[in-house]
């Protein structure tokens, strides 16, 4: 193993992890806010976002899948040192980290039951950059607000499934947004 | 590249040796080298497995306290340590020791450090062994004539 994949884990991991935790739920209450998050520093091509989440959420009780790029002996030496999570395809992970296009179609991901819709999937979706676009209503948005998302149809699906579905994190840099199945999105 | 085998024997020694020992053997090394938490000491559990006569099936025999500590020299060599019990000093000295062996300070580390720990731990072994042989009893049946 390199030794540049055990580098970049939070320094302060009990702080470090309590602000990225806050920061992670703030924007997934808020959809179309947009938080900044640091302290973790993952290998490339993962960005640092990302890589904050990942330790802030992933445990050895978390299967993780990469998709595309993402799927390579840094990352995953770089997971697996510093949070434990295991592995797996995507029909069972509980989060898929990768580029939209390679993480499409989405219907591979678990939904939830019905008596358990938490166990669901969530997707941290690697982006260019973060900005307004798309109209976004729902619970946690006063009137409405705004973010790009790279397709819309697959968004109302998702949203039609509640309480079933997946949830969206959106990662570009250190810039972290979020779109939770409650959330309506508008063309 | 660092054999192996070697590696794992001074790991094992460093997991099971107690940490007052290592301590007062540390004072012994001439200056502590700069180093970098990669992983900062933090106390979990292990389960401890086990098989009967090494051909049972196995079994969680319990958990056990385990501190592990990953760290870097300036020089780049990592180190990990992972000891029994909730000592972090502990931990942290265990890893320094680990990415020591991996460097040109070996054979300085293993004359002050290693093998006299190594000694140490083998003395207590022995006299304990010493003590459960001394009430060793053997059972013999006397000849009792019927036949």
């Amino acid at each position: 193993m390199q030794a540049e994949v055990l580098q970049g884990g939070f320094a302060n991991a009990p702080i470090d992890a309590a602000v990225a935790f806050r920061a992670a739920m703030q924007v997934m209450a808020r959809p179309g806010c947009i938080e900044t998050v640091s302290g973790g520093t993952p290998p490339a091509p993962m960005s640092v976002a990302a890589g904050v989440l990942v330790l802030t959420l992933c445990d050895p009780e978390t299967p993780v899948h990469l998709a595309g790029a993402l799927d390579c002996q840094p990352v995953r030496d770089w997971i697996t040192f510093h949070t434990g999570a295991p592995f797996v395809d995507a029909d069972t992970a509980m989060f898929a980290i990768g580029c939209w296009e390679d993480l499409t179609p989405v219907t591979r991901f678990a939904i939830g039951t019905p008596e358990y819709p938490d166990r669901s999937a969530t997707l941290i979706v690697e982006c260019d950059a973060l900005g307004e676009g798309h109209r976004l209503s729902g619970p946690g948005i006063k009137d409405t607000a705004s973010l790009a998302l790279p397709e819309v149809e697959v968004f109302q699906n998702n949203a039609l499934l509640f309480p079933l579905g997946l949830d969206f994190f959106f990662c570009a840099g250190d810039q972290v947004a979020a779109l939770p199945r409650t959330t309506k999105v508008e063309g | 590249m660092v054999d192996q085998t070697a590696r794992k024997d001074w790991m094992s020694l460093l997991a099971k040796a107690p940490a007052g020992v290592l301590a007062e053997l540390w004072q012994g090394m001439e200056d502590a080298p700069e180093f970098t938490h990669l992983r900062a000491p933090e106390i979990g559990a292990a389960m401890v497995r086990g098989r009967m006569g090494g051909t049972g099936a196995p079994f969680n025999l319990g958990e056990m306290t385990v501190t592990r500590c990953s760290l870097q020299l300036g020089c780049g060599t990592v180190g990990h340590g992972y000891v029994q019990g909730r000592d972090k000093a502990h931990a942290e000295r265990a890893a320094l020791v680990d990415a020591l062996m991996q460097t040109e300070a070996a054979a300085q580390t293993d004359m002050v450090l290693l093998q006299p720990l190594r000694a140490k731990m083998a003395s207590v072994r022995t006299a304990r062994a010493a003590k459960a042989a001394a009430t060793k009893v053997d059972f013999f049946t006397m000849a009792r004539g019927e036949d």
